[in-house]
Parts: structure tokens; sequence; C-alpha cells
């Protein structure tokens, strides 16, 4: 069935591309926004964000991956209410394909989105880091919070429930990750609730690639381990329509 | 066919088809269904259900909306798992089996859209790509009249095209049963005779179609069998013409005639009721020859008339009586 994948993927990659914003808001705007900003600044300046108390290349990638989560939950909860799953459901497509192909294809343009900026940034100084592993640690970082989201898009009733409160949800945890600051600082149930998120492990793993400690185990597992108990509740509890 | 020597001829589905439906459609089952139940909650969405379909015949769920007409069929498609009851659709069970049947039944679901975005060209191009064997796209795309829409996003369809576009996906691997729930609702009456054509059009292939509506004319029109569903519970399944004649079999005569109506007129052996308002008389009887039995009364009793009508039952009468209320829409 990975003809159908193929298939399936590309066509959501072109219905993708002419939704109105959806190239311009994905991938031209945050570039438009990243470059203002960055001729917007002198050396100096620049040179004081350099040594902002958090990785800037972190919080972008968290912030990014966490919009498309985002975005992801609100298209299955529409393709859900508009009879669209339940439609490709009726065809020899297995469900891993359909959900999957919308995951390949929200990841695919989540990393363009982040080498575009990556690109646009090389003007200011170089970044000097293991590419390909931190594209790895940024995608199961996104995979295991995409995981996540899929819970979220089993329970949500409704999709003009999906944006707001998985927005709701997400966005916090950036601020409970680690990526401003260690999250020692927070209360000891706090720090709990911290360890629990996906987000929080997606942080540690881009840190340590970027320190060039490495993967390590602890969150590559933890991660992991995100996506395998997510992926069951959702074969559990995923509502086709 | 070399190394089958002494196989009989194969029937020709496109030529024919009317021999094919006439030999087979008797003994052949290809939907079998036994004491189906289903639950959701504290409410029974169906209750106890048995019906069987013939190849090559429409069998059409007829009912009121919420009488768990789509459950029914949604439990023979596999997307439910019945509560209790065995089902059989070309012998296959639809919940063990369900790859495999999805490779031989097409499905149109109710108000089930597709991407807003999507061109009809891709949605062909896709569900094309998903059976091992399909019929010629742009044949069938001319056939559904869809051919100059070809580049047009879904979105742009008007609700008959896109109907058109869901048959056209339902049928694109030429399947032998093809599932239609509520396919014409919320159409207008051009675009409902367009479609009607086309679900006649798959049963002279010799195809064999499962509907739902409660449109009680679409029913009447489309189906060669009917089976009334209830509150769950199927009330009772025959030809449209055979439920009319067992449940209404009440025949009026209504004509209009100045002066006086002869008494060999007025007391008909046949007729149970005779009307009089003014110049208008309206005959009651039973049976078929009742309105023969009025004609030769009026040619012989030499009187003027100057209007005539009958009134004859339909499958909606039948609704009436055996729900006693309203169609709900």
């Amino acid at each position: 069935m990975l003809k159908g994948f193929w298939k399936l993927s590309w066509l959501e990659i072109k219905i993708f591309m002419r939704e109105p914003g959806g190239v311009i808001g994905s991938l031209i705007f945050p570039l438009v926004i990243f470059y203002i900003l960055g001729r917007s600044l002198s050396p100096e300046e620049r040179e004081v964000a350099r040594q902002a108390p958090f990785n800037v290349v972190i919080v972008a990638s968290l912030v990014l991956a966490v919009s498309s989560v985002i975005s992801l939950v609100a298209i299955i909860s529409i393709y859900r209410e508009g009879g669209i799953l339940k439609r490709l459901r009726a065809t020899p497509l297995s469900p891993l394909t359909i959900l999957g192909s919308q995951v390949f294809v929200k990841m695919l343009f989540t990393v363009a989105s982040l080498a575009l900026l990556t690109l646009a940034g090389r003007e200011w100084g170089t970044v000097d880091v293991d590419l390909l592993s931190f594209t790895g640690a940024f995608l199961l970082g996104t995979l295991s919070i995409t995981a996540l989201g899929f819970v979220v898009a089993s329970l949500v009733p409704t999709s003009r429930f999906a944006q707001p409160l998985s927005a709701a949800l997400f966005y916090p945890m950036i601020a409970l990750s680690g990526v401003f600051f260690p999250i020692e600082r927070l209360s000891q149930p706090m720090q709990i609730v911290a360890l629990l998120l996906p987000t929080t492990h997606a942080v540690t793993l881009m840190e340590g690639v970027w320190a060039g400690t490495g993967w390590g185990w602890t969150s590559p597992v933890a991660l992991v381990a995100t996506c395998a108990i997510c992926g069951l509740i959702t074969v559990r509890y995923f509502r086709w329509e | 066919m070399s190394d089958v020597p002494n196989s009989p001829p194969q029937p020709n589905l496109l030529s024919d088809a009317t021999t094919f439906r006439r030999e087979r459609s008797a003994s052949d089952p290809v939907i079998s269904v036994s004491n189906l139940s289903k639950r959701y909650g504290s409410t029974l969405a169906v209750a106890d259900v048995s019906l069987e379909v013939h190849r090559g015949e429409v069998f059409g769920l007829i009912g009121p909306n919420g009488a768990g007409k789509t459950t029914t069929m949604e439990c023979l498609q596999g997307h439910r798992k019945p509560d209790s009851g065995t089902i059989r659709v070309l012998e296959l069970d639809p919940q063990r089996d369900a790859r495999l049947l999805r490779q031989r039944i097409g499905i149109q679901h109710q108000e089930a859209q597709l991407q807003k975005r999507i061109k009809v060209w891709e949605a062909i191009d896709l569900w094309a790509s998903l059976y091992p064997n399909v019929v010629d796209t742009d044949e069938l795309l001319q056939r559904l009249g869809l051919e100059g829409k070809r580049n047009a996003r879904f979105m742009s369809l008007s609700g008959g095209q896109k109907q058109r576009l869901f048959i056209a996906l339902a049928v694109i691997h030429d399947p032998e049963v093809v599932f239609l729930d509520e396919l014409t609702t919320g159409l207008d009456p051009q675009a409902r005779r367009a479609i009607w054509e086309l679900v006649k059009a798959i049963r002279d292939r010799g195809k064999t179609v499962f509907l739902t509506t409660h449109l009680m004319e679409e029913a009447e029109r489309l189906c060669d069998r009917v089976g009334l569903i209830e509150h769950g519970r199927l009330v009772e399944v025959g030809t449209p013409r055979a439920l009319v004649d067992r449940h209404c079999p009440e025949r009026s005569v209504v004509f209009t005639s100045e002066g006086a109506l002869p008494d060999e007129l007025r007391e008909l052996p046949r007729a149970h009721a005779c009307e009089t308002d003014g110049f208008t008389h309206t005959l009651r009887g039973e049976g078929d020859d009742f309105v023969t039995a009025v004609i030769h009364a009026i040619a012989s009793s030499g009187i003027r008339v100057s209007g005539f009508r009958t009134e004859i039952p339909t499958l909606e009468d039948v609704f009436l009586r055996l729900t006693g209320q309203r169609i709900r829409d």
C-alpha cells in the first residue's frame, strides 16, 4: 500500500499548496519576519541576542514543531467533520496510511521551514552544529509531540474546539519545557508534569546535540515511549467520524 | 480459457445483463443478514433484522430518518460491528474479511465530503490507484457527465456533480455490490432523475445495488424490492407493487357529471363507498379491476362525464399506513 501512501501524500502536498495562506503562512511568512528582524538588528544587538539565556534556534524549532502539531490536529478534525476520513476509510487504504500521510506532509513542511530559516540565517553567522543529527533530534521530538496531538485529535469533540484547545494545551508546554529556564526552578509537582511532556525531552535532546554531547539515551527513550503510549491511545480512541 | 476446455460460456455483464439477472436472481443471495442487532448506549438502532438481497437487484431500505437504515448499511459494509447476528456479503464476513470485501464493494457514504481543493481528476486518479482492476476512467467521467469538470476543484462542484463524482468513486473498481446511502437527498428534481438513471445503469450491468432512501418516490421508481424499517425493525419486505397491493388495495375513481347519478353507479356492487360533492362523485373499491368495472358501468349508464381521474395508492400511502406517521425529514 506504499503506492497509496505516496499518492495520498503528494495529493495532500498539492492541496496544501492551494490553501490560501498554506505555503505563505507556513514557509514564506516566518522567513520574511525572520529576515526583517535579522536586518533590523545592529551587530552589537545581534551579539546580545546570541548571549540570550536561551538557545534561539531551539526555541524557534520548538515553536515550529508545536504550531505544526496544532495545525495537524485542526486538519484531522476538519477532515473528520467533513466525512473525508470516513470516505478514505471506505477504500482499501489502511488507517495507518491515511493518518501517516498527513503526518508525513506536515513534517515535510515543518522541516522545510526550519531549513529555510537556517539558510536565511547564514548571513549572520553559521550554525555550528551537526545538522543531520539536529534534524533527526528535531524530527523525533516533533513526532512525539504529534503523537500527543493525535490523542487530542481523538478526544476533541468538534473541529471548532480543536484549534483553541490544542493551542491552550501545547503552547504552555513550551514554557515548561526547560528551553527558557531549567526545570529545576519549577516546583516539585510541576517538575513531574514537565518530565511527562514530550516537549521537555525534545528540548533536552536538541540541547544535547547542540552542545555536542550527543543523543544520550533518556530523552530518545522518553520520546519513543511517548510515541508508543500515545499511539496505543490513538488506536483505541480515534474516531473516524 | 484454453486450460479450462469444458467451462460453460461466461455471461457477458455488459450485453447480457437482463438474461443474467433473470437466471441468477432467484437463487443467489449476495447479501444475507440474519438477526442483526446494534445498540448505541440505551438506543436500539437495529433490532433483529433479517433479509436477503439477490444478485442484480436494486434493494432499497426505506424508512424515516433515524430508523436504522444507515446503521444497517454500515454493518453490511463492515464499518460497524454488530452486537449480534450474522452477515454475509459476497460470502464474506464484513468484520473478519474487511480488507477483502472492500476490494469487491463500492460505497457512497451519506454526507461524506472530499478535500475542498482536490480536483476531480486527482480524486479519480487516487481512487484508481488503490484497486488492482479499474474501469476506463475517461469513459466513466463521460458517462457521468463530468468530463468537462476534470480540472474543477471539489468545492466548485454543484450538489448533483458532487454526487455523480461520489458514484464514480464508488464504481471505479467495477464492484459487485454498490452501497448508496441517501444518494439524492438535497438534490433538485433534474439532478435526482439523472442520478436514478445512473443507478439503473449500474443495475443493468449485472451489479447489485443496496441503497437507503427516505424518499418514497425514489424507492418506487428505482428499487426492485424494498424493505421498510422503523425504529430499527424491518416491518415489511417486497416489491413496491406487492407492498401497495397488500397494504393499500383501495382504488378511487373520481368523476364529474352534471345531473343525477344513476342507481347502477351509486350502488355498484364492487364499490365500498360512493360520495357525492356537487357534480363530483367519488367511488371507492378494491383490486385492479375495480377501475375497469367503474368505466363499464359509466359507459352502460349513458351519462355524460366531463372529468375523470383515478387515485391509486403509492408506496408513500403504505408507509403512512404501516408506520402511522408522516415522513420525518
